[in-house]
Parts: C-alpha cells; sequence; structure tokens
C-alpha cells in the first residue's frame, strides 16, 4: 500500500465543501480524537494479539525454555529445534501430509459437492428450504460437537455404521482408517458452509445474463461454466480462502477423538501437546508454530497477490 | 468534486482539514501506538512469567484455603470431599477434569494455582518443586506420624525438603475375577511361560486373555514398565527414566521383543479404546485379566468389587525375581507462597493423619492409605491384599510418566508406544528413535 504522507489541505478542502459552512472547527476537536481512537484500536489489538505474540514465537523458536521462571531462564540455542522438528520427531512428517491430505480432501470433495447442491438448490427446486436447512445444519455445531457426532456412527462396539456394514472396523482407531473417517465428519460440515456461500453468490447474479445466454442458445451447463462462473469470481476466492483456513487450522475435531496422536496427527495437534501440555517444550512447540505459520504465509502471499492482480485489471 | 485517482488520495480527502493541518502523518502515529503497543505487551508478559507473587500472606486458619482437585471421577471426587469436610477448615474445591488437570499444571502453576493441589510423587513433584513452583512443607511433615521412609524419600525435592503429603497408593497388577478364574480352573501364573500358556487357554475359552486400552497413551507405559521391572529390574527402572541409560540398548530391546510375543494375547484395536471400556470388558467377563492399576475397579458395580483379584506380573528372569512393583502415590502439594498458609499448613497437616484417610478410604476402597496408621479393619479383601503387596515388596516404582520427565513421557514415550503398539515388528528403529529424541530433551 501507498504510504499517506502529511496530507496538503487544499484538495480536502475542496472534497468537503458543504461542511465547511457549519461550524467545522468545533467538529473537527471530535474529528481528531474518532480518528484516533478508531484507529488506535483496532490496530493496538492487531500488534498486541497478531503480531507480537507471532513474533514472540519466531524469536522462541530458537530457544530452549520451559516456560517456568523469568525470561532469564531462556536458553538460546540456534536452529537446533528446526533440526528435531525435520530429523528427530516422527510425528512431524506424518502431520505435514495429513495437514496437506486435508486440504486436498476438502478441496476436492466437499467444496465441490457444495458449490454441486448450491447450484441445485438455486434451480428452486421444490423444498429448496428444507433442503438448505438440512445441509447447512452442521455448519452451526462446533466441529467438536461434529466429532462426538460422528462417534455415534463410528463407534467399533455400538456404532450405526459397523451394524449396517457388518463390519469391525475400528473407524477412530485404526490409524489406516481414521484420518478419512475424520475427513468425512469434517467435510459434512464443510460442504454445508460452502453451500450456503455459493448459494449467497448465485442469488446475486443479474438474471438478465442468464437470460441473454438462454437467448443466444447456450445450454445450461455451458451458462454455468462460461456466465456464472466468472461472474462469480470474488465468491469463488472466498471460498478456496475459507477451504485453506480451514484445513490449515483443522483441530478441534481431532483434538476431542485422540488428542492428534495415532494416525490424526497434524501441525496443530503437536504444537499444542508441545507448548499446552505438562511438557512445555516451548521452543520446540514455537518451531513447530513457526513452521505452520510460513505454510500459511504461502498461501496468503498466493491469495493476495490474486486479489491485487484481479484490482489492478 | 474531482474523483480521487489513487486509493491513497480518496482516504486522504476523508481527513478533515485540521487534522492534515495538525501534521499527523500516518507514519509517526503508527510508530507511536506500535511503541507503546509493545511497551504494554512487554510488560505484561514480564508479569505473566514472574509467576504469581500476589499471594505470600500468612493469613489464618479460620480463613478460607482454596484447594484445586484433579480427582473428577465421581468416587474419588466424593471421597475427598468428606474429607475436605472433615477437615474443619474452610475450603473452597476447585475440580479440574483429570486429564485436563495434568496438561495445564504448567500454567495453572504459573498462574493463580489454589493453596493446596492434588499432584503426584516422585519426579513428577520434583520437577515442580525444583522450579520454584511448590512451596517447602517440611515443617508440616516434621508433625506427621505412620509415614514409611520410603514415602519420606518420595515426597522429598531434589534439594532435601519435603513438598508432598501422600493420601494414597494403589497397585499395579493383572487383575481378573476370581468367579470366572474358579468356574474355568485358572491358577495364577508364576512365570512368563505360564502366562503364556494360561493366555493360550482362555483364547480356547473364548475369552480375551488381556484386556488392553490406549487410547489415552498412558495404559501402555504401564506395560512397558511391568515388563521392563521383571526384565531388567528396578535400578535399571530408575536409570533408564533418569536418562542414562539408552534407549535403544539390548535391555530395552529385550522388553520390546517380549512384548511384541505377548502382543497377540492383547485384546485387539487398542488404540481406539479407552481404559474404562476395557475395564469394562473384565467386568462383563468378555476378559480374563488386566494389566492396570487397582483403580480398575472404579468401573465395577459395588457389589462386583468384592470378585475382583489380582496378581503381580510373573517372574521373567529368575535373576531379577518379582521384588520390584508399581505403585503411585497420590497426595497434595501447597502451592509457593500461598495466600493463606497457615491454612494451606493446617489443611496438609490434616491429610497426613490416619483420620483423614480413613474418610477418604471409606469413599472409595479402589486405593489404600498411604499413612500405616490408616484404620485397615473396614477395608475389603483386595485392599488388604494391596497393603500386604505393597508392604513386601523389594522396591516401589511410581510410573513412567511420574519417574521420568514430563516432556520426555508425554511428546516421545506416548506416541512412541502407541507406534510399538501399531508396528510391533521395527523394534530397532523405533529404540533408536526414541534415543535420539531422548538425547535432544534430556541436555537441559
Amino acid at each position: 500500500m501507498t504510504d499517506l504522507p502529511t496530507v496538503p489541505a487544499a484538495p480536502a478542502e475542496a472534497a468537503v465543501p458543504r461542511r465547511r459552512l457549519g461550524s467545522r472547527v468545533r467538529v473537527s476537536g471530535t474529528d481528531r480524537v474518532l480518528l484516533f481512537v478508531m484507529v488506535a484500536i483496532p490496530l493496538a489489538m492487531v500488534v498486541l494479539w497478531v503480531w507480537l505474540p507471532a513474533i514472540a514465537s519466531v524469536v522462541l523458536s530458537f530457544a530452549r525454555w520451559t516456560g517456568v521462571g523469568g525470561l532469564d531462564t531462556i536458553e538460546w540455542i540456534g536452529t537446533e529445534n528446526y533440526k528435531n522438528v525435520f530429523t528427530n520427531y516422527p510425528p512431524f512428517a506424518p502431520a505435514l501430509r495429513h495437514n496437506l491430505i486435508w486440504l486436498v480432501f476438502l478441496f476436492v470433495l466437499p467444496t465441490l459437492f457444495g458449490i454441486f447442491l448450491a447450484v441445485l438448490l438455486d434451480r428452486e427446486l421444490r423444498g429448496t428450504r428444507f433442503y438448505q436447512t438440512a445441509f447447512f445444519l452442521p455448519v452451526v455445531l462446533s466441529l467438536a460437537l461434529i466429532g462426538f457426532i460422528w462417534q455415534l456412527m463410528y463407534s467399533r462396539d455400538q456404532g450405526l455404521l459397523n451394524a449396517v456394514l457388518g463390519t469391525q472396523i475400528d473407524w477412530y482407531g485404526d490409524s489406516k482408517v481414521n484420518l478419512w473417517a475424520v475427513l468425512v465428519a469434517a467435510g459434512w460440515k464443510h460442504a454445508g458452509y460452502i453451500m450456503l456461500l455459493y448459494l449467497a453468490g448465485l442469488k446475486g447474479v443479474d438474471p438478465s445474463l442468464r437470460e441473454a445466454a438462454a437467448v443466444d442458445g447456450a445450454s445450461p451447463a455451458r451458462t454455468f461454466f462460461s456466465v456464472v462462473l466468472p461472474v462469480m469470481r470474488p465468491i469463488n476466492i472466498i471460498i478456496i480462502v475459507v477451504t485453506v483456513i480451514e484445513s490449515l487450522r483443522a483441530f478441534d475435531i481431532v483434538w476431542v477423538i485422540n488428542k492428534g496422536t495415532n494416525g490424526l496427527e497434524l501441525i496443530s495437534t503437536l504444537v499444542t501437546s508441545n507448548v499446552v501440555g505438562e511438557a512445555s517444550r516451548i521452543g520446540f512447540g514455537s518451531a513447530l508454530a513457526t513452521i505452520m505459520l510460513v505454510i500459511s504465509l504461502v498461501f496468503i502471499t498466493i491469495f493476495l497477490s490474486t486479489v491485487m492482480r484481479g484490482e489492478r485489471r | 468534486m474531482s474523483r480521487p485517482r489513487s486509493e491513497s488520495e480518496y482516504l486522504a480527502s476523508l481527513i478533515p482539514p485540521s487534522v492534515a493541518a495538525a501534521g499527523l502523518s500516518r507514519r509517526g502515529f503508527l510508530k507511536g501506538t506500535l511503541g507503546a503497543g509493545a511497551a504494554l505487551s512487554l510488560s505484561s508478559l514480564l508479569a505473566a512469567c514472574g509467576g504469581g507473587d500476589d499471594g505470600g500472606g500468612s493469613g489464618s486458619a479460620s480463613q478460607e484455603v482454596t484447594f484445586g482437585s484433579n480427582q473428577s471421577d465421581a468416587v474419588p471426587k466424593k471421597a475427598y470431599a468428606d474429607m475436605l469436610a472433615a477437615s474443619g477448615l474452610t475450603v473452597k474445591v476447585n475440580t479440574i477434569e483429570h486429564e485436563t488437570f495434568q496438561e495445564n499444571i504448567n500454567n495453572y502453576l504459573q498462574g493463580n494455582p489454589d493453596d493446596v493441589f492434588t499432584w503426584f510423587a516422585g519426579y513428577r513433584m520434583q520437577f515442580f518443586a525444583a522450579q520454584g513452583l511448590a512451596g517447602d512443607i517440611s515443617d508440616v511433615w516434621g508433625g506427621l506420624s505412620g509415614m514409611s521412609e520410603a514415602l519420606k524419600k518420595a515426597s522429598t525435592g531434589e534439594d532435601g525438603k519435603q513438598y508432598f503429603v501422600p493420601l494414597t497408593t494403589y497397585p499395579w497388577g493383572l487383575f481378573y475375577r476370581k468367579s470366572v478364574w474358579e468356574e474355568k480352573g485358572y491358577q495364577e501364573p508364576k512365570t512368563l511361560d505360564e502366562l503364556v500358556t494360561l493366555a493360550k487357554q482362555m483364547q480356547t475359552d473364548g475369552l480375551i486373555p488381556i484386556a488392553f486400552a490406549d487410547k489415552d497413551g498412558w495404559p501402555a507405559m504401564g506395560t512397558f514398565d511391568q515388563l521392563n521391572l521383571r526384565i531388567n529390574g528396578y535400578q535399571f527402572h530408575v536409570d533408564l527414566m533418569a536418562g542414562k541409560e539408552a534407549w535403544d540398548s539390548a535391555e530395552v530391546k529385550k522388553v520390546f521383543d517380549t512384548w511384541r510375543g505377548l502382543l497377540p494375547y492383547h485384546q485387539e484395536d487398542a488404540l481406539g479404546r479407552e481404559w474404562q471400556e476395557a475395564a469394562q470388558a473384565l467386568q462383563k467377563k468378555q476378559a480374563g485379566m488386566y494389566l492396570l492399576g487397582m483403580f480398575v475397579g472404579e468401573q465395577f458395580p459395588e457389589k462386583d468389587r468384592e470378585d475382583l483379584d489380582f496378581f503381580t506380573f510373573p517372574e521373567i528372569d529368575p535373576a531379577i525375581g518379582t521384588g520390584a512393583i508399581e505403585a503411585p502415590i497420590d497426595g497434595l502439594m501447597m502451592r509457593a507462597e500461598p495466600k493463606n498458609e497457615e491454612g494451606a499448613k493446617q489443611l496438609l497437616k490434616f491429610a497426613g493423619t490416619a483420620e483423614a484417610e480413613n474418610v477418604l478410604l471409606k469413599a472409595n476402597n479402589t486405593v489404600i492409605g498411604a499413612s500405616s496408621e490408616a484404620d485397615a479393619s473396614a477395608y475389603t479383601g483386595l485392599q488388604k491384599k494391596a497393603v500386604e503387596f505393597i508392604g513386601s515388596a523389594e522396591s516401589i516404582a511410581q510410573f513412567l510418566d511420574r519417574d521420568t520427565r514430563p516432556d520426555f513421557a508425554s511428546t516421545v514415550m506416548l506416541p512412541g508406544l502407541q507406534t510399538f503398539i501399531k508396528n510391533p515388528n521395527d523394534i530397532d528403529g523405533l529404540t533408536k528413535s526414541l534415543e535420539s529424541q531422548k538425547k535432544s530433551i534430556f541436555t537441559s
């Protein structure tokens, strides 16, 4: 963003000619305070709760510290934590892989399915409102709660799934299947969320565009891909961002199931079990958090550059 | 009104001229806020690190004593409530879910902890005492009677002062239902071979030989400890936990190898099961035995508890024998600089008496009193056996996660043992990884 210099008085005065008629001097004092407050409070909040903790995490990732005692008990050990994360911490590789699988899965199935549902519901089928409510219901529930609900389906001994299929699969406990079982549960929620976002977008598309396409003889599929989809660009970007965020911050559903062990490792759960638990490997956990930050930054950069390129066009 | 050509121009047009004239540049403004924000958060950060030094008052016994409890399960929760009520002090109890309490202990102790809180004896206590998070209660110990020398040792920090009052203890062993064993004519095995023979017999009888659950990660530590104590003995356990012995040594490999031989007799899919469910398998007579602590009885209805019996893990190496057992001690600690020191110490003194233990034991018969003066006449058969069992032991270990560093137990051993249960064949790879991770943690 371009830096804002000290504003020259002339153009500003030209911009607000009418207000000058009032008692401008009296109001400006209030304006000044208001402006200061409105900028200072959000800025202080962002700096205090976002940037300082983030920077502190990066700094601490080069230290060994139990989190007990003053700052003088911190021992600086360079990049050793990172070395240990990559070479000497068996849960890290699966965690990274699981986060990636999570991202790809959410994109390929629930996101596309959500869009598909939205397109169907947009056609004003009979009972649209009922379906909308039904699909949107899981979105209202927290992921932790969804983990519990699906436990009823997945339970090895009393679960619905095994009863219907006649199998003895330990859906949450067997590390070969539990990630996929959890992804289905998470996707159940995600599809409803995407559906709602997309449906709202579709409602905003000018109907005359579709009419024009229909007059030109385009099929419904062609109309969607060549006319509606390009118009929906802002919503599409939002959906991509939402999906990336959801997959990176995936944590609660896995934590309530088994605290992110045994096939359900995620970077976020590793950070928590190292920093928050009785362990208190603050430095090591911070190194994991920093790696997560870097991965997030990659996506944020891609997103921002796309958005800005779009604006410039 | 001219159309602004850029975003910054547009924003500039929104600022009243008076503000602009005052020369408030955005850059300067940013700098100021940033500085203020940094100063503010740094000071709060430092305050958070400083620990609770807001207390320190002496208080008096008539004032309220706060009590942080991890006894969230129904049976022990009531037992503790009864005991605190009998102390005659005004005690405000703050019960936190058992696992959550342990996970948050660092934050809890550095924030504003309760005057007295529940904790575990051994290394797990010393670790926090050494960091100045617990209060010295050596003077309370001066007034306690009925505590054995071993108990005192388990309550003493690295600096030779006492930080812990033992309340209850319980043994680990192989638990079984007497009625099932009588019906099938099983005998308690004395050696590993006999255990394997028995397990095979149980399989032919349609029973799961050994109930098993490791979803929470710690129950498997009990199995490891039992095998390690039988194969390598008590001293090796202590040295291994202290980081002095190597995890990729032949001794540890033998433990895993023996365990691998026993895994086929364990309940399948253990990683998706909690210990309560495995205990219910034993209670419902689906499983023949269960290697756990005596708290397994909590999952038994009152009338079935008399049917519960146990034996120690059988001998593996005749040169080592079965003299070493595991019997973790639970008890109380005092925070550093409590708000009501006099009241806290009075409560701890009371907790160390036979009177307090009798109240506690009356409500929970899956543990036994630590004090030798506790009234044993009301004990069930199982409790009496536990007293004798612990009393005759040559050496008593606490538990893997109580005898070693908490960071090593929770971030290395817990996933490590789960990996072993999943894939018991790569013992060399696993032990090598454990040793290499141990080295990275035991350096500080």
